[in-house]
């Protein structure tokens, strides 16, 4: 009776049951990858937005305040898209005849607000309050990035959990003096942790068991 | 065990035989193996295999309105937040212990009756489990996340918690499961390669012939096997007690009255072994009747799987007696009360139901006659599965519903989709169990060879 297997079959269910384990072991770590990459967070990757704003030229090389814009930073949990009314301080001064401005014109005249892309947007099961962070001298930059030397914005962070958790879990490697929370361009001194873990105490930080309750940020 | 036999002619007390007179090795093989190869497709087996499909096209069903409207179309209502779901898991997993009772702890103990119940006491097992392990994830209300429950390295920085039972739960009920499924492959081997040399057909040899895994039956290929048995064995043990335990952590280590007790951990393992022996009488009365497997799953091994249920019934009992009397002896208001609600308070007619299945009619057991009785020993075991049913009805819903402050007070009444969830298990269960008793030999062709040269023996005599 001729054998219901080639000789190779051996070889075959070796390969197939060693396979297997490979094989998944490598999905696991594509999916991992693939939940990683800016292809999936969107970070790193500039919106279109109706007007190409510059924070680069207006923070950066102008030198505006964050705050001149986003008003209501230090007092709402919103840090607030300033209305085109506020782009027209200036540019009813200057740019008057740039193409470029003039969907900003147009919303002024019709007062229609401009309709801006969201870049930093964190899912509604997050509570996130702006102005308890700049209070307790965490600096925009931590979070947003090198703004000031963003052409056309993007999302600095993943926004996954574990970006939140990295500071609320060691404060101490983010914090800065109150006076340089709005500096663009602030760079942690060498002795950051030593600094740092004085300003945890100056500014009365809940303990890490607070910042790291569920319910701290999903309430 | 050994001295139960009843005496045979010569007057020496032997054990009766775990075989039917008149079985040699050819004759083992070929009965057991033509359920499999040469009896074919019934239509006592087709009917029944449609029925267990319809039921488990309902569960299909179930599960489909339950993605779409949440669990909020079974009747758990808060206070009562665990209901059937609950209740079904802990039973299923319950009656899976019987299989691993069976076929770790009575090889490691070398109890020869074990042979024959053996594989399907194990396929049960395993289906059971299968069974139980749907309803925590269903009752999840978003199972698609249920990877939530394992360690991953995830970008959320999330763990489980491990301070909860509910993931030791996830542990307990995997290994479990995985440990069952092979043991049971791992002995079914041997089996398999028999299947694959007596096929006729081409296609049955190629699928039993990769399922046994080039089985040549060689010396090397048997101590690799009985060293992996033992092994297996080895490993299933312990599960045997740890994972009731662990699932009766779930109720043990909580503050809600009726759930705050030591005791549950021995009486939940008992409990589970009670229900999982009632389980196996209750698959096998029938199946040896309808396949004619009398002289191989004899009376007398009903009769010892009675007598197991008889004791471990008898250690359920004491935990109930315990549990009622340690709440009265603690003196605590909220223990006492629980009990109380539990006897006369809205359920109560559940709890005294619970005790005429689990306690009072199993004490038929002690009769010879009854045990020897096949069909008062198959509603007996129908009786006990119910009773191990309400047992965790009554665990699950009764404290909840009435825990410390009336305020809080609530009652539960399943819908028509706890119960169409829990008749779709069934259909899964029996779908399972009806293509196992078609395509794989639901009895240890090997290990009751290895009965034939014993009863021989003992016939020299």
């Amino acid at each position: 009776m001729a054998q219901i297997f080639h000789r190779s079959t051996n070889l075959i269910s070796r390969a197939t049951i060693f396979g297997a384990v490979i094989i998944i072991g490598a999905l696991g770590a594509a999916a991992y990858a693939v939940a990683l990459s800016p292809w999936y967070t969107e970070q790193n990757v500039t919106r279109q937005q109706p007007v190409p704003f510059s924070h680069r030229h207006h923070a950066g090389e102008l030198g505006i305040d964050c705050r001149y814009c986003h008003t209501s930073v230090e007092k709402s949990s919103f840090a607030g898209v300033p209305p085109t009314q506020t782009c027209m301080t200036c540019h009813s001064q200057i740019w008057t005849n740039s193409s470029m401005l003039e969907p900003v014109r147009a919303s002024y005249r019709t007062d229609v607000s401009l309709s801006w892309t969201r870049v930093n947007a964190l899912p509604d099961f997050v509570y996130f309050d702006h102005s308890i962070h700049v209070a307790k001298g965490v600096g925009c930059t931590t979070c947003h990035g090198q703004v000031a030397e963003m052409p056309l914005t993007y999302r600095a962070g993943s926004l996954y959990m574990s970006w939140c958790l990295d500071c609320h879990r060691q404060p101490e490697k983010y914090l800065r003096p109150k006076s340089e929370v709005f500096n663009p361009y602030w760079v942690a001194p060498k002795d950051q942790l030593e600094k740092g873990r004085q300003l945890k105490k100056e500014y009365h930080i809940q303990s890490l068991v607070t910042l790291q309750s569920c319910s701290t940020c999903h309430r | 065990m050994a001295s139960d036999g009843s005496q045979n002619l010569a007057g020496t007390s032997r054990p009766e035989p775990l075989l039917g007179p008149g079985h040699t090795l050819e004759t083992v093989t070929d009965k057991i193996s033509s359920i499999v190869l040469t009896r074919g497709t019934t239509p006592g087996w087709v009917f029944g295999f449609l029925v267990a499909f319809a039921a488990l096209m309902l569960l299909n069903l179930v599960v489909t309105m339950l993605m779409i409207k949440g669990v909020g179309i079974w009747g758990i209502r808060i206070p009562t937040g665990w209901g059937f779901a609950i209740v079904n898991f802990v039973w299923w997993i319950g009656i899976g212990h019987a299989g691993t009772l069976i076929s770790a702890i009575l090889l490691l103990l070398h109890q020869k009756w074990r042979t024959s119940i053996n594989r399907f006491a194990e396929a049960m097992t395993i289906f059971a489990v299968m069974c139980a392990g749907m309803f925590p994830l269903l009752h999840m209300g978003r199972p698609w996340l249920f990877f939530y429950l394992m360690p991953y390295p995830n970008p959320m920085w999330l763990w489980p918690q491990f301070r909860s039972p509910l993931v030791w739960d996830v542990f307990a009920v995997s290994t479990y499961f995985t440990v069952s499924l092979l043991f049971w492959f791992v002995g079914m081997i041997p089996d398999l390669a028999t299947l694959r040399d007596r096929a006729k057909n081409r296609a049955s040899k190629i699928i039993y012939g990769m399922l046994s895994m080039g089985w040549r039956g060689s010396a090397v290929h048997w101590h690799r096997y009985e060293t992996a048995s033992l092994l297996l064995a080895g490993l299933a043990t312990p599960l045997v007690v740890s994972v009731h335990t662990v699932v009766s952590f779930d109720f043990t280590i909580a503050l809600v009255p009726g759930w705050h007790s030591t005791i549950f951990p021995p009486y939940f393992v008992a409990g589970a072994i009670y229900s999982g022996f009632a389980m196996v009488l209750t698959l096998a009365i029938p199946v040896r009747k309808i396949y004619h497997l009398e002289d191989l799953i004899t009376d007398r091994h009903l009769d010892i799987m009675a007598k197991v249920t008889l004791a471990t019934g008898l250690i359920v009992a004491y935990g109930y007696l315990m549990e009622t009397f340690m709440a009265y002896y603690s003196a605590n208001p909220y223990d006492r009360y629980m009990i109380n609600s539990r006897m006369t308070g809205p359920y109560a007619g559940l709890y005294w139901l619970l005790i005429a299945c689990n306690i009072v009619i199993p004490q038929a057991l002690w009769s010879r006659k009854v045990r020897r009785n096949v069909v008062t020993l198959f509603m007996i075991s129908l009786v006990v599965n119910v009773g191990m049913w309400l047992e965790r009805f009554v665990i699950v819903v009764v404290s909840l519903a009435r825990d410390f402050t009336p305020s809080a007070w609530g009652m539960y009444y399943p819908t028509k989709w706890d119960w169409a969830t829990y008749i779709g298990t069934f259909g899964l269960f029996f779908t399972l169990f009806y293509l196992f008793i078609r395509f794989l030999p639901m009895i240890s062709i090997v290990e009751v060879r290895s009965l034939v040269h014993e009863t021989n023996e003992e016939k020299v005599h």
